[in-house]
């Protein structure tokens, strides 16, 4: 940092900027990494299920899985359209 | 009972290699019979870091397909009775190691060493999943920048789903994270992660901070690892990381900017 820094508005600081994106990317991925390798396509397949039944999109449409102690708990979260 | 420590990292050009020698050396001048593995078969560089590379005659997959013995292979280093280097072999691809080849070997080896050091190839492909599968220990070598720790992250979901260790329910991998490239000043000036943060992120206990430093490079030219070089702050650095994978307790140094003259400041002097 020189003489002429001084005079720059205050810095941005990019460390901490990195430090929130990491945190929000590592855990989303170590998320990921937990779920069983057929929970994509399983929830693929309930989609469809669905729309043959509603009409709905698959962004509509959540399927999550919660590891907690010995308990596993599928949860499916279905947004059907408003009438 | 010889310990198989890996050095990886998921992202190419952290210093795996570098860390590789450092610690291998480290080891062996505190006395214990150390072995480095070079695991990046088609590009191997260990040779070359610790200057041994005019004397490679036979590599890794000569021994692996029975064409060369254990002995053979061997480089034994000269400025420590105790070190030797397994160099990789240069006109093959990852796919010349097999998983019961890399056993016998490591089996064999872990006969007469104390440790075994395996220094993996970037990426998660076969030949790193290949040196980190028989690991009791891993040290994670990351630089303080988000693809590296990131890729660091993903090494560590490995070490914890695909080694050994993990496949049998086994004790899990010890890991330890090693910060390299560590610049306090950018950091104070808030331009660079902290090791606080990188800890913080990946959540594994730290086992040295290497700072940004010129011997690293001047110490490869030589084909000398840096923690020959003593009066360095990177081989110092080093050498207290090797104190701290022996289970000593060792305070960190080289966390603090150094700090500048008001002319130097003046000056904006680096």
């Amino acid at each position: 940092m020189s003489i002429f820094d001084y005079f720059r508005s205050s810095k941005s600081n990019t460390a901490s900027l990195a430090k929130e994106r990491l945190q929000v990317i590592v855990a989303h991925e170590r998320g990921q990494r937990k779920q069983p390798s057929y929970l994509p396509q399983m929830q693929q397949e309930i989609i469809e299920v669905i729309k043959k039944y509603v009409a709905i999109d698959s962004d509509q449409v959540t399927v999550s899985l919660d590891d907690s102690d010995d308990c596993s708990i599928l949860e499916l979260n279905v947004t059907l359209p408003e009438k | 009972m010889a310990e198989i420590i890996v050095v990886t990292s998921g992202k190419g050009g952290v210093g795996k290699t570098t860390t590789s020698a450092a610690i291998g050396s480290g080891l062996a001048i505190r006395g214990h019979k150390t072995v480095i593995i070079d695991f990046d078969v088609g590009l191997r560089n260990l040779d070359l870091i610790m200057g041994c590379e005019r004397r490679v005659v036979y590599d890794f997959v000569n021994v692996l397909n029975k064409e060369a013995n254990l002995n053979q292979a061997l480089i034994k280093d000269k400025r420590n009775d105790n070190l030797f280097i397994l160099p990789a072999s240069q006109t093959r691809d990852k796919d010349a190691l097999t998983q019961e080849g890399v056993q016998t070997i490591l089996n064999e080896l872990a006969e007469t060493f104390e440790y075994i050091i395996c220094d993996s190839p970037a990426g998660i492909e076969k030949g790193a999943q290949m040196a980190l599968y028989y690991a009791d220990r891993a040290i994670v070598v990351t630089n303080p920048e988000v693809s590296s720790v990131r890729d660091s992250d993903r090494i560590l979901g490995i070490l914890q789903s695909k080694s050994l260790r993990a496949e049998t329910n086994a004790e899990p991998v010890k890991e330890h994270l090693l910060l390299t490239r560590y610049n306090p000043q950018r950091v104070e000036d808030g331009e660079m992660l902290s090791v606080a943060d990188v800890v913080d992120i990946l959540a594994i206990p730290l086992v040295g901070v290497i700072p940004e430093s010129e011997a690293v490079l001047k110490a490869s030219n030589q084909g000398e690892p840096v923690i020959f070089d003593g009066t360095s702050d990177a081989g110092q650095a080093y050498s207290d990381a090797v104190s701290r994978l022996l289970g000593e307790e060792v305070d960190f140094r080289f966390l603090e900017a150094e700090k500048k003259g008001f002319l130097k400041r003046l000056l904006g002097a680096k």
